[in-house]
């Protein structure tokens, strides 16, 4: 069952008949590591809920879940794998509910329970799996699990999975992952290195980037609160809030970054939700994970290195892929200035200077000036960005 | 300060009434979404019913379900987890009258997961005329956006012109094909419909042979002595063969393009060999489904045949369609969930490309295109349509200083997998949303009314019921319930000049058009001109119309380079202030200033600047042609990718600051 295994067999034609439109997009090699992939998932809610449903659609080859906490009326909010009925769900767990209802969704596909606590967890356990996503677990469950599968010969992507009301984050560590991207319509390939978890939260907060998202150093404040009072994960509400504050004073001080990097509203809104999560920023969520599952699967494409943050709430939006805790990052040189002339004939042109603040529309356009980086959203066609083009 | 405005988000989604235009692949996503996100009153249109290909992303179908409505299935199941909700489904098309105004009038937003430009275009004209929010969206492959058109915040979905389905000039098709989309378009729209289709359309085939002295007025007619095996041999060589030796005469046209080799079947196929296929029939004779991959023995969709291949293919498959088809025979129209239709038109396109020296391709890929399918994961669904309730919400607060068109990337770019932009104000110009008069330039003696009704007026303006007026005079009106004599008259309208017409159209008439079921009402004025359809009769193309998933995605390249070539105005009318300006100003090549301020109040930025009149300009684009050549179609942010490449180039400013900064 080696991962990423010689793909020789061919797809049969009820396959092919059902994953017609998906194998136009990723290809049918890739299509082949996918029915041969195995995946683990430990702790179900809304957003690896989401993530489950997508993966399984794909046609993963299996799907395992762990989960025994027992289905709850607030596990009903944001999970449409429960049927609002006590009579099903009633004295069952979480993984065996959601098992059940995921198995309608691709005959193709083995989905299954795994019983057991995923602190208590084991290196040699893993070595059934080439993916596993962790989500609702301590951070010191979180670091146990990511460090098992760095210690195993057999290659295991590790993700990491958390939505606190509108906020998510991802974690990923593919440890030496090669891939193939089409650099100039070539095929090329590529290798990354991937710090692991306990690497990236350690870096020092005076040498990340300097638009790191304040949602980052939030989570570290609060995983941190948790692992000093032992709490479990979650467990942490609104009353806690003079303590976090504390915390974050220390850590800011220590690590050298100003107070208002974190700011405490975020915090108060984070502490406040709890488990709960904002159903569409799970739906996002879960789907940029199954999108790079795929990705790392198949070998193909650019994944997120090595954290993604999602906030859709109080106007500011946070939505991008930081990497933390890799060779230090520096600030490439920046590019001259350059004008730029685009001629798209026969078609509108529309775009949007991000770092000017300006937008323009047009059928013909230059532009000069003092443009560092210049994000153009070409919307040539009905309003589909063709190009980020960078300048 | 937080809290309360989670508090009045819940409240504004439970009081809400939303209505879901789609229920397909972004539908089920969204119909999901907006139960768990709280929404309780819910209605769904959708006219589809559910196929085995929509079950690999659309999770509220089942195998079972295949051939029921979408509409209706997604409701029931989606009541099975959240049963206190309400869901009102119909299982019907969105512009059916029943859906009018009114109708629309009754929604706080309205959520768009459509797939097609149609149907788009109707919504936003109701949604315009009803005022209420609307939500789009549409998705392709990893690509996907978000948008929002609220009347007088924010443009409408059609304040910028949309591409029609991509069409190709007629002798791009018949004699100088350069892509095998072209040898594609050709096999589907003219050999198959020639062989197999309605024997009365017009077809640009060249039917006439003079080989063997024979006066045939059409060689598709098969002799009464021929059996199938020669007639199909017969065609092979008439189509392949002979018509590429007529083409070649005309030097002219090779002057500086690659010759074609004619092929003919003798020597792709030896006799024996076509003998040996004839011998092997017997044993596939009860099929339900022919199939000449099934005869043949080839197995592997994906698999790239020879041109030997090919050929066996293409006659085998014609002899099925006569012989187990017959009866169908005069009237198919291509499908691409037909096998043998696949088959035939897969074997013909690729030895039409070998002819022309272009890359033969496999069953599969030829499937894609001739059936324009579009490419549709699951993933990008969910993410749409997450964004598409985060919007919403915003949308049901009246929050629009925080409305964001979000677009979904591939691959992360400049660390964004998915980008926000503010949305664009409304186009002042635009015929939709604002009043602006349209300009037609037409040949006002030449020009049949009918003309432009089919062409411009529904072909373009998207109307669905059409009146036109001039002045006071009322010359046509569509739709049921007109007296007898009006419908006459009418009729007789349509077939009339413009200038003759009982209130004669001349340079500057005015005509009102209205379409009452849009509410939508414009004015075009009328420029004589001389262009006209009689005295450009090579200007027909042949329009390929993409069964779109979301949208159609020209990447870029495509667009750069596509577009340039045979520029054309096919309808021997131009018109301008609808994406018309565009195209004005490339044909008149002119580099005509006032033309390029009808694209928008955003002129005042002093960005956009008239290019022609700078040196240089023609340099810079050659180096964006050649950077996107480099580039792969399939991938639209390629050039971001080359220089992203090693990660650590920071972002000056991050865009999402940067626009926050300046909301503040």
């Amino acid at each position: 069952m080696g991962c990423g295994g010689s793909a020789e067999e061919e797809l049969t034609a009820q396959e092919m008949a059902l994953y017609d439109r998906q194998i136009r997009v990723w290809g049918v090699d890739a299509q082949k590591r996918l029915s041969k992939a195995h995946v683990l998932v430990c702790g179900m809610n809304g957003t690896t809920t989401e993530f489950c449903k997508n993966i399984v659609l794909a046609g993963v080859g299996s799907l395992s879940l762990m989960d025994d906490h027992l289905v709850t009326e607030d596990d009903l909010y944001a999970n449409f794998l429960i049927p609002h009925d006590e009579s099903i769900y009633g004295g069952r767990s979480r993984a065996e509910v959601c098992c059940e209802s995921l198995k309608d969704f691709n005959p193709m596909v083995r989905v299954a329970v795994e019983k057991g606590d995923p602190s208590q967890i084991s290196g040699e356990y893993l070595e059934k799996f080439d993916i596993i996503v962790v989500s609702c677990a301590s951070i010191k469950t979180k670091l146990l699990i990511n460090d098992h599968c760095r210690k195993r010969t057999k290659h295991i992507a590790f993700y990491t999975i958390e939505c606190k009301d509108s906020c998510g984050e991802i974690f990923v560590d593919l440890q030496n992952h090669s891939y193939v991207q089409k650099v100039g319509g070539e095929p090329k390939p590529k290798e990354l290195t991937y710090p692991s978890l306990q690497e990236a939260i350690s870096v020092p907060w005076k040498n990340l980037p300097r638009k790191t998202t304040k949602l980052y150093f939030a989570m570290r404040v609060l995983e941190n609160y948790e692992l000093s009072e032992g709490r479990s994960a979650f467990e942490a509400s609104l009353s806690d809030l003079p303590a976090v504050l504390a915390l974050r004073k220390e850590m800011c001080d220590k690590m050298s970054l100003s107070e208002s990097q974190i700011p405490t509203s975020l915090l108060e809104r984070l502490l406040a939700a709890g488990m709960k999560q904002h159903p569409p920023v799970s739906a996002i969520l879960g789907g940029i994970l199954g999108q790079e599952v795929v990705k790392a699967i198949s070998g193909k494409g650019d994944p997120i290195k090595n954290f993604f943050y999602y906030d859709a709430a109080d106007g500011v939006i946070i939505i991008g892929t930081t990497r933390i805790g890799h060779t230090v990052l520096q600030a490439k040189e920046r590019r001259a200035m350059r004008p730029i002339t685009l001629l798209p004939r026969g078609k509108g042109i529309e775009g949007y200077c991000f770092q000017q603040g300006t937008k323009f529309r047009g059928d013909r356009l230059q532009l000069t000036g003092k443009f560092n980086y210049l994000t153009l959203l070409y919307l040539a066609t009905p309003q589909m960005p063709l190009l980020g083009l960078y300048l | 300060m937080a809290s309360s405005a989670a508090a009045s988000s819940e409240e504004a989604v439970k009081a809400a009434k939303v209505l879901m235009v789609g229920a397909g692949g972004i539908g089920c996503e969204l119909l999901k979404t907006l139960a768990l996100s709280g929404f309780r009153d819910i209605h769904i249109i959708d006219l589809d019913t559910i196929e085995v290909s929509n079950l690999n992303r659309q999770f509220l179908f089942r195998q079972s379900h295949v051939g029921q409505s979408k509409a209706h299935v997604a409701r029931d199941a989606v009541l099975k987890f959240r049963p206190n909700i309400n869901i009102t489904s119909y299982h019907a098309n969105v512009k059916d009258t029943q859906f009018n105004v009114e109708f629309f009038k009754q929604f706080n937003v309205v959520l768009n997961g459509l797939d097609n430009l149609d149907a788009r275009r109707h919504v936003n004209r109701l949604c315009l005329a009803a005022e209420v929010p609307l939500v789009e969206s549409g998705t392709t492959g990893f690509l996907g956006q978000v948008t929002v058109h609220v009347k007088g915040k924010t443009e409408c979905y059609e304040c910028e012109p949309k591409p029609v389905p991509k069409s190709y000039p007629v002798c791009t098709i018949t004699s100088t094909p350069s892509k095998f989309v072209h040898c594609i378009v050709w096999a589907k729209e003219l050999l198959f419909a020639k062989l197999f289709g309605d024997k009365n359309q017009d077809n640009d085939l060249n039917v006439h042979s003079n080989e063997n002295g024979t006066s045939k007025s059409d060689v598709f007619e098969r002799n009464a002595d021929e059996d199938l095996e020669q007639y199909a041999r017969r065609i092979y060589d008439h189509v392949f063969g002979y018509n590429i030796e007529v083409a070649l005469e005309n030097e002219e046209t090779w002057k500086n393009r690659r010759r074609p080799n004619p092929i003919y079947i003798r020597d792709t196929l030896p006799e024996e060999d076509i003998r040996q296929n004839g011998s092997s029939r017997d044993c596939n004779n009860d099929q339900e489904d022919p199939s000449a991959m099934a005869s043949l023995g080839l197995t592997n969709p994906q698999e790239i045949w020879n041109l030997a291949d090919n050929s066996r293919v293409f006659l085998e498959s014609l002899r099925l369609f006569f012989e187990k088809r017959e009866k169908e025979v005069g009237n198919l129209i291509f499908d691409k969930d037909d096998q043998l239709a696949v088959e035939f038109v897969t074997a013909a396109a690729n030895i039409r490309a070998s002819s022309f020296g272009i890359p033969l391709h496999s069953l599969f890929e030829a499937k894609g295109v001739a059936g324009n399918i579009v490419h549709a994961v699951a993933t990008t669904n969910a993410i749409v349509a997450g964004l598409i309730v985060i919007e919403a919400i915003k949308v049901l607060q009246g929050d629009y200083k925080r409305y964001r068109m979000t677009y979904c990337l591939e691959h992360p770019s400049r660390k964004m997998l998915l980008m926000p932009v503010e949305p664009f104000e409304p186009n002042k110009l635009c015929y939709v949303c604002s009043e602006t008069p349209l300009l037609v330039e037409v040949n006002t003696k030449t020009t049949k009314l009918r003309e432009v009704i089919d062409k411009i007026i529904k072909g373009k303006l998207g109307m669905n019921l059409p009146l036109v007026m001039i002045g006071s005079t009322l010359v046509f009106e569509d739709g049921d319930g007109l007296e007898e004599d009006e419908a006459a008259n009418y009729a007789l309208n349509l077939e009339k000049f413009l200038a003759e017409l009982p209130a004669p159209v001349v340079d500057g008439t005015k005509l009102t058009v209205e379409d009452f079921h849009q509410e939508l009402s414009c004015s075009i004025n009328i420029k004589h001109s001389f262009v006209s359809c009689a005295t450009q009769p090579s200007e027909k193309v042949l329009e390929v119309l993409p069964e779109l998933y979301g949208v159609v995605v020209y990447t870029y390249r495509y667009m750069l380079l596509d577009e340039f070539d045979e520029e054309k105005e096919p309808d021997g009318m131009v018109l301008t202030g609808w994406s018309a300006p565009v195209e004005k100003q490339v044909t008149s090549n002119g580099g005509n200033q006032s033309v390029a301020s009808s694209s928008g109040a955003d002129d005042a930025d002093g960005i956009i600047e008239d290019l022609s009149t700078k040196p240089g300009m023609k340099r810079k684009l050659d180096e964006i042609l050649e950077t996107k050549e480099n580039c792969d179609a399939s991938s639209s942010a390629q050039v971001v990718e080359d220089y992203d490449d090693d990660d650590i180039v920071m972002l000056d400013e991050d865009p999402a600051l940067a626009k926050k900064k300046r909301l503040q």
